[in-house]
This record gives C-alpha cells, structure tokens and sequence, in this order.
C-alpha cells in the first residue's frame, strides 16, 4: 500500500491512543475487573462495551450517508458485516472459555501493558501461540481442502 | 428530588465502583474506533493484529492473507499500548485528576520515577492457558471484543450480535466455575 495517504498511519496511531487510553481510563485493561464483572460482582464493565458500540454505532449508521468515501484510503464507508457460520460458535465458545478464565482480551492486553502490567505478557505469549496453532491447524486443511478455503 | 433508598442501595451493589470510570472509557474506545473509521473507512478490531503480526517470521497461508494489513496494525496496537501507557503517566499517577475516575483497589501499584504502575494479581498459569484459548478462539470466531463486540454490534450485524452473546454467556460460566473451584486470584 504504497499509494496510501501519508496521514493513513499517523491517523490509525491517534485512533489507537485514544482507543488505550479508554482502556486504561474505563479499568477494562484490568482482568481482575473483567473477572469481577463477569462474576456479577461489578456490572460495571456493561457501559464500557455498549457505550463503546453505542459511539461507533452512530458512525457506522451516519457516514454512508454523508460521504461515500474515506478521505485517506478511498474505501467505501460499509458496516462491519461477516458472514455467519458454526465457526462463529465455536470461536466465541473457545473464546469465552479463555476470557472467563484469564479476564483478558486482546485490545485490552495491549492496553494493559502500557499501564505497567508485565505479567500480561503471559497473556499476550499465550495469544500468540494460540493464533499460530489455529493458524497452522487451518493452513493445513486449506491446503488439503481448498473448496474449504473459499467459505470463510 | 428525592431519590428512593431502595434504588440506591441496588446500583450501589451492582456498581460498586459508580459507572463514570466505565462510561467515559468506553466513550473514548469508541471515540479511537470511531476516529480510525472516519478516516479510513475501517472498522478496526485488535485481534487480528496477532495473526497479521505472524505473517512476518511464518509463510502459512492464513497469515499471508493479512499481509496488506499487518503494518497498519502494529501501529494500531503500538498506538493502544501508549494510550495505556499515558493513562499511566496522567491519571493512574494522579497528576491529572478528576471525579469522574474511581481508582479502585485490585492489583499492585508501583512506583517508579514518580509515576505509578499498575500489575495484576492475577496468576500467569491463568493468563497464558486463558490467552492461548483467547488467541484460537478470535481468530475461529471472526472477531474478539474490539471487532465483534464494538465495531460488529455497532454496525447492527447479527453474526457479531450472536459471536458476543456466545462468548460473553461462556466467559460468565467459565468465570463463574472457576471462581467456585477457589481458584483466586
């Protein structure tokens, strides 16, 4: 993507800082507030994701409408739309096991890591390898099976 | 206005620590969400991050695909890392205050160079078992809870409606049992 504008990665840069900082700010970087939350015990952790969805939702519903396309890439301004499949079950079923027991997600270990959290590099080893064995695990059955590939 | 008693004693067991902290934070992840689609057209999410990052030291098939994307990506992520990282040096060190941030207790504090650090208390047999299941788990079901959970449901899609109600109903149980086994923290 040579052609990009040169604002394209500053601009991705800002909406990763702010994007952290919201993190760090909300304690969601903090899996012992995640695992309180999802122990009923602070409910709190609800306005962090739907009042995150509710902002990007308005941009989402609002800019087809206004411009047609993004001023630093030219793409079409679309909704995050990704076809459904058993995957997206099984996915967010090992998912959900891994959340509930670690309290951590991805955008929220980044995070977690600025604030002084070493030992969420436990976390982030783990997702990486996990991401590399799922990885090699399809990669072969892609290979084998290339009609397989194509229905993702 | 009188506020009923009864009200107030049920948010204060539900919220604990108020619900300012969480609300602003999950303004401004919106906000970062929000400021790279405007520009862009992108809805972002964190966790492809680990396989596009991949892409670089292994040729499978299934990191190469993410090859176009994979250096916008770091910087995503270097970008969330010094978001947490000045959220440390502002508000975790408390030379930017403000009533709208409860400080809360969980963790370690640290101090180091007049700043204040933050470590969790939570075990790293937990974190790297956890993070591995995290790492197969996004990657299968098409989207963590960046991509799902604030871009997918704020775009009203159903299969992000159905991968949060999946892996947010699972989290819970397995927190739940977890938490009942003793195992803390």
């Amino acid at each position: 993507m040579s052609d990009r504008h040169p604002l394209f990665k500053p601009l991705i840069f800002v909406g990763g800082l702010i994007f952290g900082f919201g993190l760090g700010f909300s304690h969601m970087a903090r899996p012992e507030v995640v695992l309180q939350f999802l122990t009923f015990d602070d409910l709190g952790l609800l306005f962090v994701m739907f009042g995150a969805a509710v902002v990007s939702g308005i941009a989402f519903a609002l800019m087809p409408r206004i411009r047609d396309r993004a001023p630093l890439t030219g793409d079409r301004y679309e909704r995050r739309l990704k076809p459904f499949d058993r995957n997206v079950l099984i996915g967010g079923g090992i998912f959900g096991v891994g959340w509930g027991l670690s309290g951590i997600c991805p955008g929220a270990a980044y995070a977690s890591l600025g604030v002084g959290n070493v030992t969420i590099l436990w976390a982030l080893a783990g997702m990486f390898v996990g991401a590399y064995l799922q990885g090699w695990w399809r990669s072969r059955s892609d290979d084998l099976d290339p009609a397989a590939a194509s229905a993702d | 206005m009188v506020a009923d008693p009864v009200a107030l004693q049920v948010a204060a067991d539900l919220f604990p620590n108020g619900i300012s902290r969480y609300a602003v934070g999950g303004l401004l992840v919106g906000l970062g969400a929000v400021v790279i689609y405007l520009g862009t057209g992108i809805p972002a999410g964190a966790s492809t991050f680990l396989e596009s990052t991949l892409s670089y030291v292994s040729g499978q098939s299934r990191f190469q695909r993410y090859v176009a994307s994979r250096d916008w990506r770091v910087v995503f992520t270097l970008g969330i890392v010094l978001g947490g990282f000045l959220f440390a040096l502002t508000v975790q060190s408390g030379l930017v205050s403000s009533s709208l941030y409860q400080p809360g207790t969980t963790g370690q504090l640290h101090q180091l160079g007049g700043f204040t650090f933050w470590t969790t208390n939570v075990q790293p047999w937990r974190l790297f078992l956890g993070g591995t299941l995290v790492g197969i788990g996004t990657r299968i079901g098409k989207g963590c809870t960046s991509g799902h959970g604030v871009c997918g449901v704020g775009s009203a899609s159903k299969t992000s409606i159905v991968g949060v109600a999946t892996f947010l109903a699972v989290a819970i149980g397995t927190a739940q049992i977890v938490a009942a086994l003793g195992v803390t923290p």
